[in-house]
């Protein structure tokens, strides 16, 4: 697997960058405004942007998705295509949202909904089977499993409360 | 008319000109400072259409401006990054700030200011514009390269040296006896010294306490935190600025990224009414007559930039284009030479600072980015990216 690397740029985002095999510098840098820029060097010149694009959150989602996205994504891709009824989804917690900031016990997502917070990925790093302590932070994504009422639900608290 | 009515009008006027001219600036690419001073500059005395009701108005929303400002510019950074960056980037640092310092404070002295007066000018010279810069990055897409890291490394280097340049400017700014000076500027220093460790070590847990699941109440408790602090800032001669920079620093995590969304529009419309009032308490004919200083002093600094941003990228193990291009996207001077252009109202030696520091900041905060463009559209003709991406053959 590739190698990420993370640098803070203040005031501007953050920064996730890789090698690629071919020696090009490819990454993202994650825009303060929640935007995205995707960028890519050329081998002869690591140092300079060669190339780049500038995705909203929508365009980044759909980008990822056409990417093939994340191992997770595509064990449970597999599993809701065995278990009929059983829907996934991947939900961003925007900064707005009231559950930003609690707790999944404060929360009360699954007894509220009956769906389940199976997994978070934060910063690009996926937090499998979150506990009840684990707080819920803007710009998550919460793997919610549950029927697709109870998502619905889900997607309805987050946006508010 | 009416004094209400004048008031609402003039004011009403004003900001709608300021909406205009950053429509304007958006367009061809540069930072709004330089013409919200010209608002200011064509408002007031001496201007186009002087304004007279609302100027009070302005006033206390410029003293607001400074403190949005800089408590922003606190929750950008927490104390941890402060801490890091200060050490990667402390030599550069160091060399950034000697360059950019220096040539301020000797125009001062040619021109007969004196050493007070002169040090401010240093002041103007040294800082680049934080906003102008990061805009800089994001419209020519340079936040992916490599030397990017570095130059926002400086930045915050920077923005936290002023930290320290504020209290000792606003002690030099009272006045009085050398020893009186030397004892103010110590107090500084220690609360700074103290409120950056208790920032460092319990950054997160203030945050918890002051921020609130509800917007308004997070909202009405960090901005009165910020203003009472920056009071008790004042008046132990530390400067306002200082106090709401180190309320942001002391916020981080979730908290500072909340606080940030939610005060962001307040200091967009404060801090371009600070710029207005800088503009109106500067006679546009005293800018003809430091003109000439200015373009001298702009050419200068915009040079040791350059040299500055090579240094500093050289250092990292980065190549020419690199070094070329963290030198450029240097040069902008914007919101932190003005707050300091500002601070220096009653200093002996220094009645030409403002027209001189609007004169320069118009000059570099326009000049900054236009030179950069330039060489970036350059660049890119030269190296033929579009054709090397597609990887090697």
């Amino acid at each position: 697997m590739a190698e990420l690397t993370e640098t803070s740029l203040p005031g501007v985002g953050v920064r996730v960058e890789f090698m690629s095999e071919e020696g090009q510098r490819v990454g993202v840098v994650r825009l303060k405004s929640g935007d995205r820029e995707l960028f890519a060097c050329a081998s002869s010149d690591p140092d300079t942007v060669a190339f780049n694009v500038r995705l909203s959150d929508d365009e980044s989602h759909a980008l990822a998705d056409a990417l093939g996205g994340s191992s997770i994504v595509e064990s449970l891709d597999d599993m809701s295509q065995r278990i009929e009824g059983l829907a996934i989804d991947w939900l961003t917690v925007s900064s707005a949202s009231p559950l930003a900031g609690m707790t999944i016990d404060e929360a009360r997502v699954r007894s509220r909904t009956g769906a389940t917070i199976v997994a978070a990925i934060r910063h690009g790093t996926a937090h499998p089977a979150p506990g009840p302590e684990f707080e819920i932070a803007a710009a998550d994504v919460l793997v919610v499993v549950g029927t697709p009422e109870g998502i619905s639900e889900v997607r309805h608290i987050l946006k508010s409360g | 008319m009416d004094h209400r009515v004048a008031l609402l009008v003039e004011l009403g006027a004003v900001i709608l000109s300021l909406g205009i001219l950053a429509r304007l600036a958006s367009r061809i690419g540069i930072s709004p400072i330089p013409l919200y001073l010209l608002v200011g500059l064509a408002f007031g005395d001496g201007g186009l259409v002087p304004i007279i009701t609302s100027e009070e108005f302005i006033e206390v929303g410029a003293e607001l401006g400074v403190i949005f400002l800089l408590l922003m510019l606190g929750l950008e950074y927490s104390a941890r990054e402060l801490v890091s960056s200060m050490r990667t980037v402390a030599p550069a640092g160091l060399v950034d700030l000697v360059l950019n310092f220096t040539p301020g404070f000797v125009v001062g002295m040619i021109l007969g200011w004196g050493p007070a007066a002169s040090m401010f000018l240093g002041g103007v010279t040294y800082i680049s514009s934080s906003g102008a810069v990061a805009k800089l990055l994001n419209d020519l897409g340079w936040t992916g390269n490599r030397e990017t890291p570095v130059v926002l490394a400086i930045l915050v280097f920077e923005d936290l040296a002023m930290a320290f340049l504020l209290p000792v400017l606003g002690a030099i700014a009272l006045g009085g006896t050398m020893s009186a000076a030397a004892a103010a500027i110590a107090l500084a220093i220690g609360v700074l010294i103290v409120a950056l460790y208790v920032a460092y070590r319990h950054g997160d847990r203030i945050g918890a306490l002051v921020f609130h699941r509800s917007d308004e109440v997070s909202l009405l408790t960090i901005f009165g935190l910020a203003l009472v602090v920056a009071g008790l800032a004042e008046s132990i001669n530390i400067s306002a600025a200082v106090g709401a920079f180190l309320v942001g620093i002391s916020l981080s995590g979730e908290a500072a990224s909340r606080a940030h969304t939610l005060l962001s529009p307040f200091r967009d419309l404060f801090a371009a009414v600070f710029f207005v009032f800088f503009g109106l308490s500067t006679n546009p004919a005293d800018m003809l007559g430091v003109l000439g200083v200015a373009v001298i002093l702009g050419l200068v600094t915009a040079g040791t930039k350059m040299v500055t941003g090579w240094y500093a990228v050289k250092r990292s193990g980065m190549g020419r284009a690199g070094r070329r291009r963290a030198g450029l996207a240097l040069i902008a001077r914007g919101e932190f030479s003005i707050i300091i252009a500002g601070l220096a109202v009653g200093v002996v030696g220094a009645e030409d600072l403002p027209a001189l520091a609007a004169a320069y900041v118009l000059i570099l905060a326009v000049a900054g980015p236009i030179a950069a463009k330039f060489a970036d559209t350059a660049s890119t003709r030269d190296s033929g990216a579009v054709e090397i991406i597609r990887g090697t053959p």
